[in-house]
């Protein structure tokens, strides 16, 4: 009883804050209701038992994926106008995303409705090991079965992260305005930056 | 307690909504007591360290100074800039609130005394203290104002930047411990020093990670040395310039609770809970609670001993403390435990 109430309730909040996502007008609304949707989506994850996934979501979509999209748009000045105007011209390119998007919502629930590839009961029951804790039955799965895949997905990441610091880092040469060095700046004392002069009357101080 | 509310004649599901319900009302209306106390240590600490008397007008020692404090916040006008944007500016003050209250809700005061004793307790801590950037975010923006939205931008990048070695932290603890749960963990440190000590602080592999942690979690609530988000000095009062009265309260309290948050987990993942400090069995006819408490409060004082003692870093410090400091240690210290633990076979265990 409790589970079907919270189930309807996460589910309906999802659909209606993803609606909301492209409804608003204030682009900053718009990330604030994808927050909203992506922690109704982490609910449902609970539902099912996968809290380790629900954390996760949370985790990476809601601290760090999302902060840094409410981060750039808050920074940006958008012109609603503008943004209006170029409205018409996407029209045909947003339906046909959105034609391929329900032809595979369809095919998706056509092909679990007819009994399709078991991956796991909506209990998580079979999706899981008998004893297993949902971190383990994961773990156990990434590291053993497909442990090859996931080293490869880990190695493209840390290519694409290096390669996006080396596309931004601009190492600023000594003297240059920037430049930073922290163990001068550390070493610096106060008797190396300042002294004190005591100048007589009307005698100016020689720098 | 659910069992309780059973005997009483109630069905299984009635019984444990009451339970929760109740359970949530034990934890949070303590906890607000704790606040308002802890705002008063803060400032008599701070008092004392500059030669000061501190608070001591309201009640005996002043003690009910928070009290007062917060009736006159009460009952103050709430005052909501013409040019601000009203829904998110008054949201945002209740979402660092709720958030601040949220997660207490894994965290183990005694043996058993919990309100949710989840398997990823720990997971559930690094969700919630991550959600703690939006209100302040939120706030700043809505404000409509230069220097809130400058704190806010500050706030952002720094809770993301050490939240990244708070994690990593956390793995190094959880290594050791082989849980996420948060009782599971302060029973892994039972005996963890020499065979008496209880605590993994005195693990010297675990010892730096202790240090990064306490000052990691000095920037994750924003105290100082790393209050730049609320700078007095640059930037007025940062994100809560534009609030006033209960709005402003809520700040207060919810970035209050947070520093104790994050004062129970120094205790919970590294000092050994509720447990006393050595394998004594005179010592454990105190109650649990008791240790926690004295061990959190200990964890206050050094905050607030800090905050009196250091001055504010620089910006760019701060971020190169997070990312080119922090960050390597911590990945090294990552390696290096999950090596030795392999090389001694502690993944031979139960656990694996």
């Amino acid at each position: 009883m409790i589970q079907t109430l919270a189930f309807y309730l996460f589910a309906s909040l999802v659909i209606a804050s993803a609606v909301m996502v492209i409804m608003a007008r204030n682009p900053v609304h718009s990330v604030l209701w994808l927050i909203l949707a992506f922690f109704n989506a982490a609910g449902l994850m609970v539902l099912v038992g996968a809290e380790f996934i629900a954390m996760l979501l949370v985790i990476v979509y809601v601290g760090a994926v999302a902060v840094l999209f409410l981060f750039v748009v808050m920074m940006l000045n958008i012109d609603f106008a503008e943004m209006r105007a170029g409205f018409i011209n996407n029209v045909p390119l947003g339906l046909l995303i959105a034609l391929i998007l329900l032809v595979e919502l369809i095919m998706g629930v056509g092909a679990w409705s007819a009994g399709g590839i078991a991956l796991g009961t909506p209990d998580g029951s079979a999706a899981q090991g008998l004893g297993q804790s949902n971190i383990e039955a994961v773990g156990a799965l990434l590291y053993g079965k497909y442990v090859f895949l996931f080293e490869v997905a880990g190695i493209i990441l840390l290519v694409a992260m290096i390669g996006a610091i080396v596309l931004t880092h601009r190492q600023r040469p000594e003297g240059a305005r920037g430049h930073q060095d922290i163990g001068k700046q550390i070493r610096r004392r106060p008797q190396d930056a300042t002294v004190l002069k005591n100048p007589d009357v009307g005698e100016g101080v020689e720098l | 307690m659910t069992e309780f509310f059973q005997s009483l004649g109630m069905s299984y599901e009635w019984a444990w909504f009451v339970a929760t319900v109740s359970g949530v009302l034990l934890i949070a209306l303590p906890l607000m007591l704790a606040v308002a106390m802890v705002i008063y240590v803060d400032r008599k600490v701070l008092g004392a360290i500059m030669m000061r008397r501190g608070p001591n007008v309201v009640g005996p020692f002043g003690l009910l100074q928070s009290f007062a404090d917060g009736l006159k916040v009460f009952l103050q006008e709430t005052i909501i800039p013409s040019a601000a944007n009203k829904g998110i500016f008054l949201l945002a003050p209740i979402i660092t609130f709720t958030v601040a209250l949220a997660a207490w809700a894994v965290i183990p005061f005694d043996a058993g005394v919990v309100l949710a004793d989840i398997n990823v307790g720990l997971l559930y801590i690094l969700a919630i203290s991550s959600l703690g950037v939006y209100g302040v975010v939120m706030s700043g923006w809505a404000s409509n104002s230069k220097y809130p939205f400058f704190s806010a931008m500050r706030a952002a990048a720094q809770m993301i930047s050490y939240e990244v070695s708070i994690g990593f932290v956390l793995v190094c603890v959880v290594l050791f411990a082989g849980t996420f749960n948060m009782s599971g963990i302060v029973m892994a440190q039972k005996g963890h020093g020499l065979g008496f000590i209880n605590g993994f602080f005195v693990n010297p592999l675990l010892f730096p990670m202790f240090v990064v942690f306490f000052i990691s979690a000095l920037a994750e609530t924003a105290r100082a040395p790393f209050d730049l988000t609320e700078a007095e000095s640059e930037l007025v009062a940062g994100y809560q310039t534009e609030y006033s009265s209960m709005s402003f309260a809520l700040f207060w309290l919810g970035e209050y609770a947070n520093i104790l948050l994050m004062c129970s987990l120094c205790t919970l993942l590294f000092m050994g809970g509720w447990l006393p400090p050595v394998e004594w069995a005179p010592l454990y006819y105190v109650p649990g609670i008791i240790w926690f408490m004295l061990k959190t409060f200990f964890f206050f004082f050094l905050f607030s001993w800090i905050w009196a003692t250091v001055p504010r870093y620089r910006y760019d410090q701060l971020m190169r403390l997070g990312w080119k400091v922090f960050l390597p240690m911590s990945l090294v210290f990552v390696a290096l435990i999950s090596g030795y633990l392999m090389a001694t076979g502690h993944f031979t265990g139960a656990s694996a």
